[in-house]
C-alpha cells in the first residue's frame, strides 16, 4: 500500500476514533457551523482558490484534537509523514548557505497577492531567529541561531533539517511550520541551501 | 495640511508598512551585530513610529476627516428611498442613535435576524433603508489609493462616538454567545497550503512575526489590541481602513481565499475578538502604520 493511502486510512480511522470521544474543547455542534459557514463565505482570488478551506486528512486530524492528538496515533503518522520526505538523489545535502541566507529572507509565495508559481521564499526569518546579522526575526519558531554548532555538523543532522524543512509533521504531527517540501513550496535545492544555512561551518548562523 | 508633512516625515522616517515581513528588512549599513543576542522586542522603527503616534493622535489624527465625511453621510437623506441614515438605521440604541453604539456591536438584530458587526449593520442600512445595492457596496468595499468607500467614512464616525467607553459586546444574548463559539472556531480552523490557523499567529502571548508583534486573541489584553486602532488611517498608502479590511489581510496572509464581504465569518472573527476584550476602554480612531 502506498504512503497515501495508508494516511488516509488511518486519518479515517482517527477522525471515527475522535468524533467517538467526548468533545474534549469545544462542542461539534459549533465546528461543523464554522466550517459550513466558511465553505460558503470565501470567493476565489488570484491563485487562492476556495479549495484551500477544505482541511486534509492531517489538518482534520489537528483540528479535531486542538493540535493535541493521542501520543500513539501522532507517531504512526508522524512516521508516515516521514516516509513521504523526498531526499535528494545525489545524496549530497549540503547548499550554499548565502543562497539559502536570501530564501530565509523572502515571504512571498501563495497569498491572493503574490504571482503564482515558484520559486517562492522560505519564510524562516518571519519565525525564527536565524543568522544575528538579521535582527528583524520571530519569534513563532525556536531560535536556529548556532544551530549547526550546537548540535554538531553530522550527517545523520543535516538529513534531519532537510526532512524537517521538507515535512515539518514528520517530527510533531501539528507543528505550526509549513510542510514546505511536501506542498510543493520549496525545490530541492532550496531546501539543501537552507540546509547549508544552518549546518554549514561557514555560514554566519554559526560563526 | 499638517496632515500631509506628517505623512512626508513618516516616510523620511524610513517606516516600514506594516507588511514588511514579506520583505527582506534593512539591516544598517555597516551596524555590527550585537554581541548578546537576542534582541529586545521592539526595535528602534518601531518606538519612532510609537512616539509619532501618539503625537498625532493629541494634534489630530487624519480619521478626522473621514470621521466628518461619516458624520455628514449619515445626516443626508441619500439613496433611491431619498431616506437619512440618522432617521431610520438603528445600530442596536435606536433609531439614529450613535452614541455608544460601536462598543455595543457585533449585537444581534432581529429585523435583520443576524449577528451584525458595526460595518455590516451600516451596509444593512444603507441597502434596506436608503435603498443603495448591496453588489454595488460590495464591489470596492475599502480604501484603496484615493479612494474611500462611503460606508468606511461611516464606520469611521460611528466609531469615533464611542471614544473612551467600555466595549460591551452583548454576550448574554445567546445569538451572540452562539456567533462568538462559532467565531472560536475560525480562530482555530488549519488549512490551507501551510497549514496555518488564525491562532498559528495569534493563539500565544509573545510572539512576533519579523519585529511585529502578535496579540494573543484568547486573552483579554490581547483581543483589546486587536481591537484598539480600527478603524484607523493607515501611512502606508495614506488609506482610512476598518476592522473588516483587516480580516480580510489576515486571511490573505495566512494563504486562504478572500472572505466575502460583510460576511458571516468575518462577524464571527469580529464577534469573538471584540467580546473578549469586554469591559476594556475603545480609545477611538487609530493610526497604523
Amino acid at each position: 500500500m502506498n504512503t497515501t493511502a495508508r494516511f488516509s486510512l488511518l486519518a479515517a480511522a482517527l477522525v471515527t476514533l475522535v468524533a467517538a470521544m467526548p468533545a474534549a474543547h469545544a462542542e461539534g455542534d459549533y465546528r461543523a457551523k464554522a466550517l459550513a459557514m466558511m465553505k460558503q463565505d470565501f470567493v476565489s482570488k488570484g491563485q487562492a482558490g476556495t479549495d484551500r478551506i477544505a482541511e486534509d486528512g492531517l489538518q482534520a486530524i489537528c483540528n479535531r484534537t486542538g493540535n493535541k492528538p493521542p501520543a500513539g496515533i501522532a507517531e504512526r503518522l508522524q512516521a508516515d509523514q516521514l516516509a513521504g520526505v523526498k531526499l535528494p538523489a545525489d545524496g549530497k545535502l549540503l547548499g550554499d548557505w548565502k543562497s539559502g541566507e536570501k530564501i530565509a529572507q523572502s515571504g512571498r509565495g501563495f497569498t491572493w497577492s503574490d504571482a503564482p508559481g515558484l520559486p517562492v521564499g522560505g519564510n524562516c526569518y518571519n519565525c525564527h531567529q536565524i543568522a544575528p546579522k538579521e535582527t528583524s526575526f520571530g519569534t513563532v519558531g525556536p531560535s536556529l541561531f548556532r544551530f549547526g554548532k550546537l548540535r554538531g555538523y553530522t550527517a545523520e543532522m543535516q538529513k534531519y533539517v532537510y526532512s524537517k524543512i521538507y515535512n515539518a509533521k514528520s517530527f510533531n504531527l501539528c507543528s505550526e511550520m509549513p510542510r514546505f517540501g511536501h506542498i510543493g513550496a520549496l525545490t530541492e535545492m532550496q531546501i539543501k541551501d537552507l540546509v547549508a544555512l544552518l549546518m554549514d561551518p561557514e555560514s554566519p548562523v554559526n560563526k | 495640511m499638517k496632515y500631509r508633512i506628517a505623512v512626508v516625515a513618516m516616510l523620511a522616517l524610513g517606516m516600514q508598512p506594516a507588511g514588511a515581513q514579506d520583505k527582506p528588512a534593512a539591516t544598517g549599513k555597516g551596524a555590527k551585530p550585537p554581541a548578546v543576542m537576542p534582541v529586545g522586542p521592539k526595535d528602534a522603527a518601531t518606538l519612532e513610529f510609537e512616539k509619532f503616534r501618539s503625537q498625532m493622535e493629541q494634534q489630530g489624527n487624519p480619521a478626522e476627516l473621514f470621521e466628518m465625511k461619516g458624520e455628514e453621510l449619515w445626516k443626508a437623506k441619500r439613496g433611491p428611498n431619498n431616506v437619512a441614515l440618522a432617521a431610520s438605521c438603528d445600530l442596536g440604541l435606536g433609531i439614529g442613535v450613535v452614541k455608544g453604539a460601536y462598543v455595543q456591536m457585533p449585537r444581534y438584530f432581529a429585523d435583520a435576524g443576524k449577528v451584525m458587526d458595526a460595518e455590516r449593520r451600516i451596509v444593512w442600512c444603507m441597502v434596506e433603508k436608503q435603498g443603495f445595492k448591496f453588489d454595488d457596496l460590495a464591489k470596492k468595499p475599502f480604501a484603496k489609493g484615493s479612494f474611500t468607500p462611503e460606508q468606511t467614512s461611516l464606520v469611521t464616525y460611528v466609531a469615533a462616538q464611542s471614544t473612551n467607553m467600555k466595549i460591551a459586546v452583548p454576550l448574554k444574548d445567546p445569538h451572540v454567545r452562539e456567533v462568538y463559539e462559532i467565531g472560536k472556531e475560525v480562530v482555530a480552523y488549519r488549512a490551507g497550503p501551510y497549514d496555518f490557523s488564525c491562532n498559528t499567529c495569534h493563539g500565544a502571548d509573545g510572539k512576533r512575526i519579523r519585529m511585529q508583534n502578535l496579540p494573543n486573541l484568547s486573552t483579554p489584553q490581547g483581543a483589546l489590541t486587536a481591537v484598539l486602532g480600527w478603524p484607523g488611517y493607515r501611512m502606508t498608502g495614506s488609506v482610512m481602513l476598518t476592522h473588516q479590511w483587516r480580516m480580510g489581510d489576515c486571511f490573505r496572509q495566512q494563504r486562504f481565499p478572500q472572505p466575502k464581504y460583510a460576511s458571516d465569518t468575518v462577524t464571527a472573527l469580529l464577534t469573538y475578538m471584540t467580546a473578549n476584550a469586554n469591559g476594556n476602554m475603545y480609545k477611538g480612531l487609530g493610526i497604523k502604520r
